[in-house]
């Protein structure tokens, strides 16, 4: 099957009189100007990632507020980012795991892990397969936050890509999972996080 | 041959409800689909007739391409494998399946899914396969078909939706709120991604030089669906390939703008090959299929530019037959504009059965004023028109042009046409016997004809000043 594919493909082509060659571009031509306005990088992340209904955070006080007021006090937290957050969570009271058990899938109200990177560009945060501690804990929990820092913010779509790396799964969140499928009305939370955090640590 | 187009009868028989729904749907899309594109970039259609040229270099050379990405993706680990036919493409699936003894999967949102009716065939071979999206899980409940590209249930309301909920059993009563619905979905999918043991996907761009699928959801379902399984299938069509990664932020930036008014669609992402060794998460074994089924036909075509579509929807957004008629009643997988021209090519055996689509259009141009990949649409349905005429495929046309054609073409006839459409005001032709004026002017009032006069004028006009 796959030589007939390909055997249909170059007589289709052979006809041809001139093939289109591969248009030389510059990059910038598919930068968003008015969205890179600034020049520090985590501040035109926060603005475009609050543009996409995200909440960006710098301190873990701030999680723990949050999270006491929206009443989500149990979770999942990366063991390698317990002590720098998860402990602070448990002395403010709320539980926090650092195994994530699939059959309680739905005990956990928040996640936290760890980003790979973000995207100023367009308010994106990474996550990638090689240096995350699990991808269910980043989407089942109602409330998700990943862990960033600074120096891993990408000013430009362009420039995440160039770091795409060696990494077998790589995913980009811009905001909360949502859809407009009923009637067009847009609702967050569908299947994965209604709430994306980023924390800049 | 005098008669409506089957299109003008199924428009003539949707329900308002539906229509309605249709043509607010598909305008909210494209109103802010303008904003988006517009506030961002300076000059957006340069970006499109670089994807275009992109996509033309890709496809005149997609043998090199497919074999690179075929190389890259065996590299890390991928199984891939070749469908010439939709028969080929559902066996492919079913033995992966057997192979690793699956019985329950879930599936993300795929066109090519949907272009082979891989759901009916998986459950009947002792397969359950449920749909992810929100939108096709309630097309699934309703064994309706999709009829948007983007919005598969464009067609439906809520009402429509919280009936289906309550029969089928996904909720105990009768709750019509978006958010009520969304959030039991929610729960009900939620469970059977987790008793899942395979997943399958389309992609939306497969990267040549690194084998990398991007593949794009707004809800999250192909990420969720992935995540607690071992086996992830991808159905990829051939003309998905793109040379290089980075190409991917020109489409990116391209689709999600066209699509949904979106800069980048929520959850994109990035795969080629099995998860991590150290990622609890996520599928062992990662197969990809990739599926001709008719594309080389296409790509043999004079309607090749049709490959370069990147299943946006916009043209369906914008198409004013699309908006009366809806996605069904262009009868294939590919409803609008680019179904009209992609469906009778694709599906070649039924070429003389959907020969009428090209005709559902007033070539407008609207479709084309808004492609991200610049295809032009009114051009490919006017070749379509071309190859029905010359294998003698007559479909109804609302008004025959025979006879315009005549007088058009001779400067004398149409002189004396003109003076004698005068005699026109004077007769009862809102009463005469023929069906297709009369369903024509059941809608409208025509105006008295001035026949002549403006050449009469012209000849007669004096200029007041010289330029």
């Amino acid at each position: 099957m796959r030589d007939a594919i390909f055997a249909k493909i170059e007589s289709a082509n052979a006809a041809l009189k001139t093939k289109a060659a591969y248009p030389d571009y510059d990059m910038s031509l598919v930068h968003s100007l008015p969205k890179l306005e600034g020049s520090d990088l985590w501040e035109i992340f926060s603005r475009n990632f609050k543009y996409v209904n995200g909440k960006t955070m710098t301190s873990v006080g701030e999680l723990v507020d949050f999270l006491k007021e929206t009443k989500q006090l149990h979770g999942y937290c990366d063991p390698a980012l317990y002590d720098a957050i998860g402990s602070q969570l448990a002395g403010a009271g709320l539980t926090v795991e650092t195994e994530y058990h699939r059959d309680r899938y739905d005990d956990y109200q928040f996640g936290i892990t760890r980003a790979t990177g973000a995207i100023a560009e367009s308010g994106t945060v990474i996550i990638d397969d090689d240096r995350t501690s699990s991808r269910l804990a980043a989407l089942s929990p109602w409330v998700h936050v990943a862990v960033l820092d600074r120096s891993e913010v990408h000013r430009t779509i362009p420039d995440a890509i160039a770091a795409f790396g060696d990494s077998s799964n790589i995913i980009w969140c811009t905001g909360p999972s949502k859809t407009a499928d009923v009637e067009g009305i847009l609702i967050e939370g569908v299947h994965g996080p209604g709430e994306q955090i980023a924390l800049l640590l | 041959m005098i008669g409506t187009q089957l299109i003008d009868d199924y428009a003539r028989n949707i329900s308002d409800e539906k229509q309605q729904s249709v043509i607010s749907g598909s305008a909210a899309g494209t109103n802010k689909r303008y904003q988006v594109l517009h506030k961002d970039y300076p000059d957006p259609d340069a970006i499109r007739k670089l994807a275009a040229s992109i996509k033309d270099h890709t496809l005149h050379h997609l043998g090199d391409y497919l074999a690179k990405a075929e190389q890259a993706l065996v590299s890390r680990g991928v199984n891939v494998h070749f469908a010439s036919t939709d028969e080929d493409a559902r066996q492919t699936i079913l033995s992966i399946l057997q192979g690793h003894g699956v019985t329950q999967l879930t599936k993300s949102k795929s066109m090519a899914a949907e272009e082979i009716h891989l759901n009916p065939f998986l459950i009947e071979n002792g397969v359950e396969c449920l749909e992810s999206d929100l939108g096709e899980f309630i097309i699934q409940l309703d064994g309706d078909e999709p009829s948007h590209i983007v919005k598969p249930i464009i067609h439906k309301n809520r009402r429509e939706i919280a009936r289906t909920f309550q029969r089928e059993g996904i909720a105990a009563d009768y709750n019509d709120d978006p958010e009520t619905i969304t959030r039991r979905a929610r729960v009900y999918l939620r469970e059977k991604y987790m008793q899942a043991q395979a997943g399958i996907t389309g992609a939306n761009f497969v990267c040549a030089d690194t084998g990398r699928l991007a593949l794009i959801t707004n809800e999250g379902n192909s990420r969720f669906g992935m995540a607690p399984v071992g086996v992830h299938i991808a159905l990829v069509g051939i003309e998905k390939i793109i040379p290089q990664e980075k190409d991917l932020a020109v489409f990116l930036n391209l689709l999600g703008r066209s699509a949904t008014g979106q800069q980048l669609t929520v959850y994109t992402e990035f795969i080629n090959g099995p998860k991590s060794a150290n990622q609890p998460d996520g599928p062992e074994h990662m197969h990809v299929v990739f599926m001709d089924n008719g594309r080389t036909d296409v790509l043999a075509s004079n309607c090749k530019e049709i490959l370069r579509c990147i299943r946006c929807g916009a043209c369906q957004n914008v198409c004013p037959v699309y908006r009366q008629a809806s996605g069904h009643a262009y009868r294939s997988t590919y409803g609008g504009p680019v179904g009209a021209v992609l469906s009778p090519i694709l599906f070649g055996s039924r070429f003389p059965e959907l020969a009428d689509l090209p005709k559902a259009s007033s070539l407008c141009g609207a479709c084309n004023e808004v492609c991200p990949v610049d295809i032009p649409i009114p051009d490919l349905l006017l070749r379509l028109r071309d190859k029905a005429h010359r294998a003698h495929i007559h479909s109804p046309a609302a008004i025959p042009m025979s006879p315009f054609a005549v007088l058009a073409t001779s400067p004398s006839l149409w002189r004396t046409a003109m003076t004698m459409s005068k005699a026109m005001n004077h007769l009862p032709i809102q009463v005469a016997p023929i069906k297709p004026l009369q369903d024509w002017l059941g809608q409208r009032t025509l105006p008295d004809s001035h026949g002549g006069d403006f050449r009469k004028w012209m000849k007669n006009h004096k200029p007041t000043h010289k330029p």
